[in-house]
């Protein structure tokens, strides 16, 4: 039988989220650790760094340690009318981490659902996502955007390619006031864009703001129905509309979202529907999907224990090795925890201490 | 709680005054003492000294919700951070400044000294001109004097410190002022106290205007 106890939060999480993701008939996915170098850098704009871990096969091809999941499954599969693929995944992948600028080791859990994918299909991703969030702690915010908002502002606006870039800086970091700048420097009304940064928090609220705006009708109405959907939620009200949470518009349309749990300084989970890149890879089926980075569940708070172990049993160089192997069973089977030890080891925080004399005797 | 990292100095003492008058208040920190952190328990706040350039670090971390930091250190170093508010203060502009009769000679590499390597770096790849970047902690109007750049990317107040060198402002990059920013996991969970702020400190930007 499993002590969970003696989990991390990070292992916990990857058994509940498995659980969760079998329940909607997500099937595993397991995926090989390499992958062709040449793929990733035809798609290197859509992974979070360009940078990645390189080295030659026996036969000379240059292979990579996967950087991405996301395009590791989608490049294979077959696109049927009504067919969707559902998979989950736990995998590790190798970024460079922004602080140290070194390769590191990221723990991802997520899924993905690829093919004749509808506003359902968003709403269980979203709804799942939340759930994945719920499972690890209560206290949890998912904030939710789309992308087809901001894309028929930016159209009606300004085309200008520098003015976007520009602009979605501003978005993400809801900044009006350099917004406004920017806006003024390019001779453009700043108002819908301004009325954008401020559209986040409760979803009703958001909702009536973007009315307001008069654009991308068609991704305002599948907000109203997405929200619909999610208020028949147990955490409904810690599922808000968010317009700063803009990925890569190059890859990412329609619904996007991002997930905060309280105790950990940046965002744990990143998903939303990624048509633009599935097109890129000449698939004609639609896709989501998110990822939880698990290795950001260290921050959360865990059950320090008071002793490393229970019994420290030391025994002399000389004591009859099987007098050793017969305490430690049967301290073992009293569920107590044993480090045997030949001289008292100077860290190791131990409950009771036993020792062995040279006929095998406790004391 | 809601964490606060103010830059040390006189810039975060105005700072100070201004989340004081929005009820903000902690008066520990008008004691004169060496304490490094400063709480009022009542009000829910939590004020550190930080050094200005690490302000944006603190609240990135989430060691700090929010903080005042110089657009300079914002646009340098990139934190992941929501960028709330424009307060108007320690105004000045991130400028090119060289010997006041240089004259660029585009057809060699520049040599830009500057502690602002990126901002630089930026500046001169969105005018298409080959620069080589000579990073400096301090004293930038130095390099050029001495023949060690043509030109300096740096901060520029009134300009006194140019003019007494016999260097000028060649063009200016982009405007620089105080920024009240939070971190954005914290203005998750601390959002109402963090807009509260926020709408009092706005109020006191406007009147100002």
């Amino acid at each position: 039988m499993l002590d969970t106890k003696i989990l991390k939060n990070e292992e916990k999480a990857v058994f509940a989220l498995r659980a969760l993701y079998r329940q909607y008939g997500y099937l595993p996915y397991k995926m090989s650790k390499f992958e062709s170098y040449e793929y990733y850098i035809q798609n290197k704009d859509f992974l979070v760094s360009d940078r990645i871990i390189t080295f030659n096969d026996t036969n000379g091809r240059l292979l990579a340690l996967k950087p991405d999941v996301t395009l590791s499954i989608i490049k294979n599969g077959e696109d049927i009318p009504g067919c969707k693929q559902k998979v989950y995944y736990n995998e590790n992948v190798y970024r460079v981490s922004e602080n140290t600028h070194q390769f590191k080791e990221i723990m991802q859990a997520g899924l993905e659902c690829i093919g004749d994918i509808d506003l359902y299909d968003i709403f269980e991703a979203v709804s799942l996502a939340a759930q994945s969030l719920a499972l690890i702690s209560k206290d949890f915010v998912l904030q939710i955007s789309h992308l087809g908002i901001l894309s028929s502002v930016l159209e009606r606006i300004c085309p200008d390619a520098i003015f976007r870039q520009k602009v979605i800086g501003c978005i993400k970091s809801k900044n009006p006031h350099d917004l406004s700048r920017i806006c003024r420097e390019y001779g453009v009304e700043d108002t819908l864009l301004v009325q954008l940064v401020s559209a986040y928090g409760p979803r009703d609220k958001v909702l009536a703001k973007l009315e307001t705006l008069g654009c991308g009708q068609d991704a305002l109405q599948e907000l109203q129905t997405l929200s619909k959907l999610l208020d028949q939620l147990p955490w409904a009200d810690q599922i808000v509309f968010d317009f700063s949470v803009v990925n890569n518009m190059n890859y990412y349309n329609g619904i996007v979202f991002q997930g905060f749990l309280s105790g950990i300084f940046e965002s744990v989970l990143a998903g939303g529907q990624y048509d633009k890149l599935m097109q890129k890879l000449e698939r004609r089926a639609g896709a989501v999907g998110f990822a939880v980075y698990l290795d950001l569940l260290e921050q959360l708070p865990a059950e320090d224990a008071e002793y490393d172990v229970d019994v420290l049993l030391v025994y002399a160089e000389d004591t009859d090795k099987m007098a050793v192997a017969k305490a430690v069973a049967e301290l073992t089977s009293q569920g107590k925890t044993v480090s045997t030890q030949k001289s008292i080891p100077e860290k190791l925080r131990y409950r009771q201490i036993l020792k062995l004399t040279k006929e095998g005797a406790l004391c | 709680m809601l964490n606060i990292a103010l830059p040390k100095g006189r810039l975060g003492e105005k700072v100070y005054a201004m989340f004081e008058a929005a009820g903000f208040e902690c008066p520990s920190i008008k004691e004169n003492n060496r304490k490094l952190i400063f709480e009022n328990a009542e009000k829910q706040v939590r004020y550190f000294w930080v050094k200005p350039s690490d302000v944006a670090i603190y609240v990135e971390r989430g060691a700090a919700d929010i903080g005042v930091a110089g657009k300079d250190i914002l646009l340098e170093y990139e934190p992941d951070v929501y960028e709330l508010l424009d307060l108007n203060l320690g105004k000045c502009r991130m400028a090119v400044a060289a010997p006041a009769d240089f004259r660029d000679n585009e057809n060699r590499t520049l040599r830009v000294a500057t502690k602002f390597t990126n901002i630089a770096a930026a500046y001169y790849a969105g005018i298409g001109r080959q620069i080589d970047i000579i990073k400096l902690n301090g004293s930038i109007e130095l390099a050029p004097i001495l023949g060690l750049s043509d030109v300096i990317v740096d901060i520029v107040e009134t300009g006194t410190t140019l003019k007494e060198n016999n260097l000028a402002v060649m063009q200016t990059i982009l405007p620089i002022s105080a920024r009240l920013i939070a971190n954005k996991a914290s203005f998750q969970f601390k959002g109402r106290q963090i807009e509260s702020l926020l709408d009092q400190v706005r109020n006191q930007v406007n009147s100002c205007d």
